[in-house]
């Protein structure tokens, strides 16, 4: 109940604060706002048409690594193939590392941890977080065993001579594991775009043009700045470049995006989204400027550069997730576009007599 | 209807898909108004100003049923010369006593008669006190012990409201009101004057159309706040939808009963039915919406103090000192009517009450019976608790401390008894009132200073006891168990009788009188398998059965039947024939598909299963069908008998044709064309010549509060209202005395339908709270705007007896009003919510802000409207509470004689000129009109 | 038991002529059940989400707190209410309804009644305040025929029942939340709440009473409503009744009643609960145009191919670009 409200006092700007801790009933957008009051838009007193996921930053958190993962394979197999030892280390492990934050991001944000077999019940196209989880399945032991197998040159000296062949057959398995993870590693990388925009969630089902192309570029920034970072000068020229073409096209891409979406762009412009978008821009843009002119000179500069690309990653993912959750929470963005598409005459919608 | 009759209210939904118009008349626009053809919003209290206004249109544009009228009702009975009118007395009737409040109604009666009062039929009877706001049927028992007077200093209870605040005339009110429960005493139908052409000034007829001249479309928009192009709209759509052809509906529910006038504003309604041939008709008559499953019921058999089952009257102290003096009281031995036969009906239920202790030697103890000495109903119960003269109270199923008006007075009572028995699902507020009652927050209880015992029993619901429910059209429905009652719940029924069991074994062997009435009764029931006692048992009881003779044993199956010599015993005449053939006939189910229309084998109707009451009406006086759209009853030539699809409301085989012989009484006195059986004259009374207190037509008088002064007259309220001044009662200046616009707005009270009446069934259960989870009022932007009050915000509303808050809901379906010249707000209040802490939603109640002002006849409180103030934020707590409204009282000028004096005194402000110039000349006689 | 699911392929972006019972693999299912609701009788009684929680044993829902939007206090669809009363008031006539709710002669400027909706006293809409309307409309799963929630369900928990409808299995969803912004109409939610409530962290929505169905008997909310409001039978069947229905409302002047998701040719292949409304959809909280999701999916797939190819590509650049 309410008793704390004071007297006199109208209704809370925001949701009144639910002392109790239960959810407030209603949706959460029940009060806000409409940015611009549109004469034409009406709604069932401001509350959303569709409902934001129930997803926590654990998503975003998986949409970031599960792109590193992929990048990264990609990068220790070329590394592999182009004898380029310590950056292939680098990426084997960062892969296997992050493989393990997406799985274990995937696993802590269901409502029923318990139950994250289940998704392994049934393959469905029409399911890209099934193709996901499946292609995830296949990815990660294959990267496992590249990046496990980085320890077998250590492993075959440790080892007391009858055991031995354990270290050499891992190091005979490392390279096809790795090539083998890496052929999966762009499904890895690109299906969570598809995995947001096959939503009713206007920011991210408006954007399904872009997001696989930005989710992908986003994942070659991320691997190629964590090579800058972790790798030598030397070996990084692939690391760099990989950044430097992921940057391009993510920054194209989100561009393309935000002047595409009409009415619904402004989410990625506003509030904590908007903050996030422009960071993103910002650091993925610098890093790539500073990899590709200072990169190979300094290892400060390099490092600088891999970690504002990192960054800018962090960045674009946490804010096409949020943008997505603030287009759900407002009826608007559900309502007017719908109403433009029928206008233009694409469609009769769901009346009729 | 729809907000809290939501399953009756397919019906409406129905007759509107055949082509009905819905007409809405409500102070709110509510669920009902939503599906309704047209809502008209009306100021709460004036609603016989609207009603009078429509018989003032049928009136001066003839659109009457005349051969109707002429033929059942009695408009062309001669009234007596003496009789005045309310416009003749400046708003009085003739014979009213300003000392006593009270009138004399002899110069009412038919011209030639001055005996008074007369029976009126079971179903006029007691429409007031059938719903308290707490709707869930009271039963109460008290044990009047009176205590010595030293007891009564009332500081027992550190309480300062006590006896001692009563004034003179309000103990004067409680002593002496008690009145004739519904039957007069006996009026003779011998030597009726009457005037066929109407045209007799003292006909009823003619007096009609001089009462209602007044009521113009013009004071209808003055007193109502109804527009006359709204108030035409309503007349034409009535009267051409009333005629041989069509006939209209009238719904109402206590938005009517719960006033000062009640009772006037459905004999208004009547005067309407009557007049546009409605009455006895399929499609016509007057339904009264019953606030729960049965309260129809718990009149028949009633559990009201001044009634026996079948609407025999209590006998009255001093006055029926014998059963034959008792007869007398009720019908006269030469009236028309099956009340002749009221010694018949107390009889058979003297004899299945006391069995074969009941002998015609010992008058079938009548003696055993209780007698009256005055008012014990509800609120006079309560003020006798504060005067420390009642011990134990029960309460089944009831919530006073939260469904009856002026809440605090009930809670204050019952801190003052010995014990206190409550039976209900839950811990309702009456039973906790002790703990967490707002008197408790103010310091006006103290908890270790409550000597009252509360005793909480847990009550088994409908499912889980078998029983039957009365619904408003009178019509039994059996219901059956569906499962054995958890824990210790006990039906109501199960618990009277243990209770009963119990006090005959303390009692055994007992060699004083008193305890004969106790010892004597028949309390064999037969018991289910489960032990609990068989409410089939009880029905054919109250059904009754031969006692001696060739069919001893078997039940009866029509209260003809029934014998006065003590060779049949039935507990409610009316009732005869449910249990017909030994057979549970309200049990019965058959699907309308497999029936006729009128489905008379779905459940069982008082009397003998008759659908339509008075149903001759619906036939010619010839016994021709009055259109063949309309045709219900008819006479059948050949047959020599009535036919049609319903049970004759009439002897089946009385010819049209028929006239009574000179000395004929009774049945036999009744005419082949006096559909009205159960009235003295046979007819349907347009004008009430008897049986009524306040008067023998409806006359428009403010509500004893209200910001407006009565514009028909100086007569500000109800003169033979009930009032209480008392210092706990404090009531608020109305019309134009001073102070009255310290409470300028008039507010009401409702249910929604998400709760049930005083919340003990809903405000604890989750899946209803959660729907209307808090106290709020509903108030018109117009209303916010002019006091600063904010949608959700929270509001103060004050009434001279208490201050309650409330979340505030600003809404377009609250509309001001143009009343008196002026623009009036009213203020919106369900009552469902109460102060306490066991219900899942707790809130202030609308009830505490009522005083207790009763209408005269079944003692009724006006719980439908009374003046306000409404305030921004939340009310003041603890003992600020009581300043801040003590502070109104001092600026509005209270005293316990504001609004209290029955006769608007010639000084009063109220007597004034009207508002709009129409205050009748007080020196007019009547024959000026004429 | 073998249920169709469990076949890889059970799900398809658009439903065949057969309706989507068969198109889900079931083998001469029974006819496809739905609700009809006629929201120009209904009379917000909320006797069916009453009914709905008591069969279905739906916890209470939020907390006990007044919304302030007429007389909901449920707000919107959910996963502890999974029927829901809207109540919008409307300064609109209804076709031949006289409210007698006048202009006021006195009163001062409107008040805020602090909801985001734009009808305020004194501003909704055009009419005069003597045009006033109480809409009234009970929501529901809409039970699409092409089912945004089932098919992007990883686990298959969600399926379609012999009866053409959309359920979740309790025991085998884990919550994973996807089928939550998927709906284009915000009607299936995660439940939240404290670890011991029933069926908490999983997806909840209106079953269409499956377990009644299977016995033969009306689902609880169209059993309980007095004005039949909520009617229920087979779609084809409620869809023509809808017909007549709405023929009839244009005749009597009620020209403002329309359709709603009745239409096999929607964006979600008509549902098979569909509405009689008297304004826009959004005006009750739908969506005018909702589109089932997985529509667009196919495209999705070939971009993301395309993208999927750049970034090998891209890497295969990064390193013979360093070659040269």
């Amino acid at each position: 109940m309410s008793a704390d409200r004071p007297a006199g006092v109208g209704p809370a700007p925001g949701p009144a604060p639910s002392t109790n801790g239960r959810r407030r009933r209603g949706g959460g957008g029940r009060r806000e706002q409409p940015v611009v009051p549109d004469a034409k838009f009406e709604s069932y007193y401001g509350r959303p048409v569709v409902k934001a996921s129930p997803w926590k930053p654990d998503i975003p958190t998986y949409f970031f690594a599960g792109g590193l993962a992929a990048g990264s394979s990609l990068l220790g197999a070329g590394a592999d193939l182009t004898g380029r030892p310590a950056l292939r280390r680098v990426s084997r492990v960062s892969a296997l590392a992050s493989v393990g934050v997406s799985l274990y991001t995937l696993v802590h944000d269901l409502g029923r941890p318990s139950r994250a077999l289940n998704m392994l019940r049934v393959i469905k196209p029409t399911s890209p977080m099934s193709l996901g989880t499946w292609s995830l399945t296949a990815f990660g032991p294959a990267a496992g065993v590249a990046a496990v197998a980085e320890l077998a040159p250590t492993l075959e000296r440790r080892l007391p001579e009858p055991l031995r062949w354990v270290a050499r057959l891992l190091g005979r398995s490392a390279r096809p594991a790795g090539l083998a993870a890496a052929a999966v590693a762009p499904m890895v990388g690109t299906y969570t775009g598809v995995l947001i925009a096959d939503t009713a969630t206007p920011t991210w089902h408006e954007g399904q043009r872009e997001l696989p192309y930005i989710f992908a570029a986003s994942a070659a920034t991320a691997a190629g700045g964590l090579g800058m970072i972790a790798a030598p000068v030397a070996e990084a020229g692939p690391a760099r470049r990989m950044a430097a073409i992921g940057a391009a096209v993510d920054l194209a891409a989100e561009y393309r995006m935000e002047t595409s979406l009409g009415i619904v762009a402004e989410t990625l412009h506003e509030g904590r989204a908007g903050r996030l978008m422009k960071a993103s821009k910002v650091l993925t843009a610098a890093g790539a400027v500073g990899g590709i002119v200072l990169g190979r000179r300094s290892r400060i500069a390099a490092m600088a550069s891999g970690a504002a690309l990192v960054a800018g990653s962090v960045c674009t993912k946490f804010g096409i997730f949020e943008a997505g959750q603030a287009s759900a929470h407002d009826p608007r963005y559900t309502v007017v576009p719908q109403r433009q598409r029928m206008e233009r005459g694409g469609s009769h919608g769901a009346v009729s007599t | 209807m729809a907000e809290c009759h939501p399953v009756g209210f397919q019906w409406v939904t129905e007759a509107k898909e055949r082509g009905a118009r819905v007409i809405h008349v409500d102070p709110r626009f509510t669920r009902t108004s939503a599906l309704a053809d047209t809502h008209v919003p009306i100021r709460a209290g004036s609603d016989i100003a609207f009603l009078g206004a429509i018989v003032n249109y049928i009136l001066s544009n003839e659109k009457y049923f005349k051969d109707y009228v002429l033929a059942y009702t009695n408009a062309s009975h001669i009234i007596d010369e003496n009789f005045r009118d309310v416009d003749d007395l400046d708003g009085v009737f003739s014979g009213y006593d300003a000392e006593s409040g009270k009138y004399d109604p002899d110069t009412w009666s038919y011209a030639g008669m001055t005996e008074h009062a007369a029976t009126s039929g079971p179903t006029s009877h007691a429409e007031g006190e059938d719903e308290e706001q707490e709707t869930r049927q009271e039963e109460q028992q008290q044990q009047g012990r009176q205590r010595e007077q030293q007891d009564q200093d009332g500081s027992r209870h550190g309480s300062g409201v006590s006896a001692s605040g009563e004034h003179a005339e309000s103990e004067s009110s409680r002593a002496a009101a008690y009145e004739l429960g519904g039957h007069g005493a006996a009026m003779g139908a011998k030597g009726i004057r009457k005037d066929e052409t109407l045209q007799d000034p003292q006909c009823v007829f003619q007096i009609l159309r001089r009462h209602f001249a007044r009521y113009t479309p013009e004071m209808v928009q003055e007193v109502c706040g109804v527009t006359p192009e709204q108030l035409l709209d309503v007349c034409q759509a009535v009267t051409a939808n009333s005629g041989r052809d069509r006939t209209t509906a009238w719904v109402y529910s206590v938005g009517w009963t719960h006033h000062t006038v009640g009772i006037q504003y459905i004999r208004t309604a009547a005067i309407i039915q009557l007049l546009l041939g409605n009455i006895g008709r399929p499609g016509g008559g007057i339904m009264a919406l019953r606030g729960h499953a049965s309260i129809q019921g718990s009149t028949d058999i009633p559990t009201l103090y001044n009634l026996l089952p079948g609407y025999l009257p209590m006998p009255m102290a001093g006055q029926h000192h014998s059963l034959d003096a008792y007869v007398e009281g009720i019908a006269s031995p030469d009236q028309k009517g099956y009340w002749a036969n009221a010694r018949t009906y107390i009889v058979n239920l003297l004899k299945a009450w006391w069995g074969d202790a009941a002998t015609e030697e010992n008058q079938y103890c009548f003696d055993y019976l209780p007698t009256l000495t005055g008012d014990h109903g509800t609120y006079a119960t309560v003020m006798d608790m504060l005067d420390d003269k009642i011990d134990g109270y029960f309460l089944f199923g009831q919530n006073p401390a939260v469904g009856s008006a002026h809440g605090k007075m009930q809670r204050l009572g019952l801190a003052r008894l010995k014990w206190l028995v409550v039976r209900d699902f839950n811990m309702i507020e009456s039973a906790t009132f002790w703990k967490d009652s707002p008197e408790i927050e103010t310091g006006e209880l103290k908890t270790t200073d409550i000597d009252t015992e509360v005793f909480f029993l847990p009550a088994a619901a409908h499912t889980e006891k078998s029983g039957s429910f009365t619904q408003t059209q009178r019509m039994l429905q059996w219901h059956h168990k569906a499962v054995e009652p958890p824990g210790d719940c006990q039906s109501d029924l199960d618990f009277v009788f243990r209770l009963g069991q119990k006090i005959r074994q303390r009692l055994a062997g007992s060699t004083d009188d008193r305890d004969r009435p106790i010892l004597d009764l028949t309390w064999a029931y037969e018991t289910e398998a489960s032990g609990e006692v068989s409410a089939d048992s009880v029905l054919r009881e109250i059904n009754g059965e031969f006692v001696s003779g060739e069919h001893a044993g078997s039940a009866l199956a029509s209260y003809q039947q029934m014998a006065d010599d003590g060779s049949t015993a039935g507990g409610c005449w009316i009732y005869t024939g449910v249990y017909a053939d030994g057979i549970n006939q309200a049990a019965r189910r058959r699907p309308g598909s497999e029936q006729s229309w009128v489905a008379p084998e779905w459940g069982w109707a008082w009397p003998s299963n008759r659908r339509i009451l008075y149903n001759r009406a619906s036939a010619d006086p010839d016994g021709r069908p009055w259109s063949e759209r309309k045709a219900y009853l008819v006479w059948d030539e050949q047959e020599q008998k009535w036919t049609g699809p319903d049970v004759p409301d009439f002897e089946p085989t009385k010819a049209p044709s028929y006239r009574p012989d000179a000395d004929a009484t009774g049945p036999d006195a009744l005419a082949g064309d006096d559909p009205f059986v159960m009235q003295a004259d046979g007819k349907g009374w347009l004008y009430a010549p008897s049986g009524l207190l306040d008067g023998p037509l409806p006359a428009h008088y403010e509500p004893q509060e209200s910001p407006f002064s009565n514009a028909f007259y100086s007569q500000q309220s109800n003169p033979a209202r009930e009032v209480f001044p008392r210092r706990d009662n404090l009531q608020s200046p109305s019309g134009d005395e001073p102070g009255a616009d310290v409470f300028p707005y008039v507010f009401t009270t409702y249910r929604l339908t998400e709760h049930h009446t005083a919340g003990g069934m809903s405000r604890f259960q989750p899946y209803l709270s959660e729907l209307q989870p808090e106290f709020f009022c509903e108030i018109s932007p117009e209303l916010a705007a002019e006091r600063g009050l904010e949608h959700l915000g929270w509001a103060t509303i004050i009434s001279p007896r208490t201050a309650i808050e409330a979340r505030v809901i600003v809404t377009e379906r609250m509309v001001p009003l143009r009343v008196a010249g002026r623009t009036t707000h009213q203020v919106g209040l369900p009552y469902h919510w109460g102060v306490g802490q066991d219900a899942l939603v707790s809130g202030d109640s609308a009830n505490d802000l009522f005083g207790v002002t009763l209408d005269p006849n079944v003692h009724i409180q006006e719980s439908k409207v009374a003046s306000c103030d409404i305030r921004p934020g939340r009310r003041p707590r603890g003992p600020e509470l009581l300043e801040f409204v003590a502070d109104y009282q001092r600026r509005a000028g209270i005293t316990t004689d504001t609004g209290n004096s029955r006769r608007t005194p010639s000084d009063s402000p109220n007597a004034g000129p009207r508002i709009n110039g129409s205050r009748p000349r007080t020196d007019r006689s009547g024959t000026e009109e004429a | 038991m073998k249920l169709p699911f469990d076949l890889p392929l059970n799900q398809s972006f658009e439903a065949g002529p057969e309706g989507p019972a068969v198109d889900a693999g079931w083998t001469e299912p029974p006819s496809r059940k739905g609700f009809f609701t006629d929201t120009s009788i209904c009379i917000g009684c909320k006797a069916c989400e009453v009914a709905c929680k008591e069969w279905n044993g739906v916890p209470q829902d939020g907390i006990y707190e007044l919304l302030g939007s007429s007389y909901d206090n449920t707000g919107a669809l959910g996963a502890s209410t999974w029927r829901h009363v809207a109540f919008i008031e409307q300064r609109k006539p209804l076709g031949g309804e006289q409210t007698g709710v006048a202009e006021p002669e006195a009163g001062g400027p409107p008040v805020d009644l602090g909801m985001p909706s734009f009808s305020r006293p004194g501003e909704s809409g055009q009419g005069e305040r003597s045009d006033f309307r109480w809409l009234m409309s009970s929501d529901v799963c809409k039970h699409c025929t092409d089912a945004a929630c089932l098919d992007v369900c990883p686990t298959g928990s969600l399926f379609r029942t012999e009866f053409g409808t959309v359920v979740v299995q309790d025991d085998i969803c884990n919550g994973c939340g996807y089928c939550v912004p998927a709906c284009p109409y915000g009607v299936i939610e995660r439940r939240e709440g404290e670890p011991g409530v029933k069926n908490v962290g999983i997806a909840q929505k209106c079953t269409l009473c499956y377990d009644r169905l299977g016995a033969g008997r009306t689902p609880a909310c169209a059993q309980a409503c007095p004005t039949e409001s909520i009617q229920f039978g087979d779609v084809d069947e409620l869809r023509e009744r809808a017909r007549q229905r709405i023929r009839k409302l244009h005749d009597a002047g009620v020209t403002d009643a329309r359709l709603y998701g009745a239409d096999p040719d929607d964006g979600v292949g008509g549902a098979g609960a569909f509405f009689l409304l008297l304004d826009e959809p959004e005006v009750y909280g739908l969506p005018p145009d909702p589109v089932v999701t997985t529509r667009d999916l196919p495209a999705m797939w070939k971009r993301a191919a395309v993208a999927a190819v750049g970034l090998a590509a891209t890497a295969v650049a990064a390193f013979v670009g360093g070659r040269r």
